[in-house]
């Protein structure tokens, strides 16, 4: 996995990849956000994207969650076509994400948020008829302990700093309970302590899960040890670790030549 | 208004504060027709003005439920809520209108005397089943369900929200006053329905069917809202309000949107419907007039002013605004709509949260 060279896409798309795109583009009035695009994510893989602003990095996460139609080009997930689904459809399927700018419900409190969030059934009837679980209760908890909002736990939302937002997002992901965790920039905003330990979160979720994450911060893509995708201006630019990518002559103009 | 705005429902011991003054006005309210019963002299006489008057109102207590439960927590500003209201009390009217069989003024056996001036020959097919009582009842629910099942799939289906919504509401409302005011609806034109005589055995127009009529919008007013604070507290409330804040944001987690917003708007429209049919009993008479657009802006202010989001803050802004409403157009009928304007800006300024802001604010 780190010789950098992507399997050819025809052969890859076998039982072991989650996510797959092929030749996908984007087009905003005439202009590519996303040009050709091609990527696959195996089963339990962890993957970091990394590219210059603009690169296109969150239009990939909004054609994969429903939120952006391609205007062309394929999305699969498992045996799923995603560009004929809708968002709720997606999320149910198994794909869970966390937005660049951390959006929650404001007037809710942080454990009501997270009961949101948590896998259950989603219609008005069998919300109206919820009642929390013991076992439900715990699950809350432990994702409050490991985001480290127990204490804030009553709190609205509305009131938490940039980056217990950013903490609340990750813990409703990890109560979506999702396949597949899409990760947009979640350390933004986080002390160097706080970056590490999501960092060896996201390393321990993948595995049994396949998470895409995109950073900017290249000491947490390394700390990730993951297979690293270096986007530019839509399409990919380089694939390999995160030694290969940094050396890559096209990686270095592009990040230098900013 | 923004969205942030609406306010947490009271926690602990104002909480209870709440429950207590409503139950006191509840008991209060509940009083009134026995008070009515008492000789005129004594001096805790409530004559039938106020009996019949408060009966009126807590219909639009009602419908202000039905209101803050869909605009206040889910953020469906329903700009027609008086249609689903007058449709409930047409359904109602019809049934009444059954009921006066051969008193009319044709002495026509089946046909209500507007048929008869129409020259109609036999009943159209859609009044069939309206002699029954549970059959109108049920039609003062479902007309208006249905027709915000179908007004509401197409607009949440599309992510029609916000002024756009409010604006196919207040078309939808001002169509089918345009529609109900033709003769050849069946629906007796502009003039409507009225020369009521009974309900259910009871001669209108009696204490005793006043009474009755009266509790009977009690009991509904205490059972909607139980139900709406059952939703409101309920998962389903979270939803709602997670829904009205970040619309998009909840479908990311898998909920189906447009489901959870076409089962409170239907169940909103629902209730609307039945405080329509008991107010019609109670005014006695049903006219085109009802689906006025005003009508429903009006009650969207009374909601604003009482507080949205809060349930008691609609059923606060009915009576006050309602009251106020009396009462100048007793002494300066011409001020009302300038009145009811002033009041809806004034609100919109000061008090964002509404009288139940002020209140909350006042007792911390
Ligand atoms: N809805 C949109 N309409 C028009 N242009 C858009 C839209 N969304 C993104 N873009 C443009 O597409 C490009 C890629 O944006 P984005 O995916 O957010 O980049 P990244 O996340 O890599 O910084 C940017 O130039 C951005 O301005
Ligand atoms: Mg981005």
């Amino acid at each position: 996995m780190s010789d950098g060279l992507s399997p050819p896409l025809g052969a890859a798309r076998d039982a072991a990849s989650v996510l797959y795109l092929d030749g996908v583009s984007v087009v905003f009035d005439g202009f590519r956000a996303l040009n050709n695009l091609s990527l696959i994510v195996g089963a339990g893989e962890l993957r970091a994207i990394i590219g210059p602003n603009g690169a296109g990095k969150t239009t990939m996460m909004d054609v994969i969650t429903g939120k952006t139609r391609p205007t062309e080009g394929v999305v699969r997930f498992r045996d799923h076509d995603l560009t004929r689904l809708d968002e709720a459809t997606i999320a149910n399927l198994g794909i869970g994400r966390k937005f660049q700018k951390p959006t929650m419900f404001d007037a809710l409190t942080v454990f009501e948020n997270l009961e949101l969030a948590l896998k259950a059934p989603r219609g008005p009837v069998a919300c109206l008829r919820w009642a929390l679980s013991g076992e439900a209760r715990r699950r809350i908890e432990a994702v409050m302990e490991e985001v480290g909002l127990t204490a804030r736990s009553r709190d609205r939302a509305a009131i938490l700093s940039h980056g217990q937002r950013q903490w609340l997002e990750i813990g409703m992901l990890l109560m979506q309970d999702p396949e597949l965790l899409l990760v947009d920039e979640p350390v933004a905003g986080m002390t160097d302590q706080e970056t590490e330990h999501t960092a060896a979160l996201l390393v321990r979720i993948a595995g049994r899960r396949s998470v895409v994450v995109v950073e900017h911060d290249l000491e947490f893509v390394r700390a990730l040890g993951s297979k690293v995708t270096v986007l530019c201006e839509g399409s990919m630019l380089s694939e390999g670790s995160i030694d290969h990518v940094q050396n890559d002559p096209r990686v270095i103009e592009v990040y230098l030549g900013r | 208004m923004s969205a942030t705005l609406a306010s947490p429902p009271p926690a602990g011991s104002g909480r209870l504060t709440l429950r207590l003054l409503m139950l006191g006005a509840v008991l209060l309210l509940a009083v009134l027709p026995a008070l009515n019963r008492l000789p005129a002299d004594s001096a805790l006489h409530v004559s039938d003005f106020i009996v019949s008057v408060s009966g009126k109102w807590i219909t639009y207590a009602i419908l202000a439920l039905a209101i803050d439960l869909a605009w206040g927590y889910a953020g469906i500003l329903s700009l027609g809520h008086g249609a689903f209201f007058t449709l409930g009390g047409y359904a109602i009217g019809m049934h009444l209108m059954r009921l006066i069989g051969p008193r009319g003024v044709y002495g026509h056996p089946v046909l209500p005397d507007f048929m008869v001036f129409l020259g109609y020959k036999e009943l159209p097919w859609y009044w069939l089943g309206f002699d029954h009582f549970p059959f109108a009842l049920l039609m003062a629910m479902a007309v208006p369900g249905l027709l915000a099942a179908v007004v509401g799939y197409l607009a949440f289906r599309s992510r029609i929200t916000g002024v756009y919504f409010s604006i196919i509401t207040q078309a939808m409302t001002y169509a089918l006053m345009l529609a109900f005011f033709r003769n050849d609806m069946g629906f007796g034109g502009n003039n409507g329905f009225t020369d009521f005589k009974e309900l259910l055995g009871m001669p209108l127009n009696t204490p005793t069917a006043r009474s009755a009529l009266f509790y009977a919008s009690l009991a509904l007013l205490v059972l909607s809202y139980a139900l709406c604070s059952r939703i409101t507290q309920s998962k389903l409330g979270r939803v709602l309000v997670a829904i009205r804040d970040a619309e998009s944001r909840v479908r990311f987690l898998g909920y189906d949107v447009t489901r959870h917003k076409l089962f409170v708007f239907v169940l909103s429209a629902v209730l609307a419907g039945l405080a329509g049919a008991l107010y019609v009993p109670q005014v006695g008479i049903i006219n085109p007039g009802e689906f006025s657009p005003g009508n429903s802006i009006e009650a969207v202010i009374w909601v604003a002013v009482g507080g949205r989001g809060t349930l008691v803050g609609a059923l606060l802004g009915a009576f006050s605004v309602n009251a106020l409403k009396t009462w100048l157009t007793t002494v300066a009928p011409d001020l009302w709509l300038f009145a009811l304007g002033g009041l809806f800006v004034a609100v919109t300024l000061f008090l964002p949260r509404g009288l139940i802001g002020l209140v909350s604010k006042v007792a911390k």
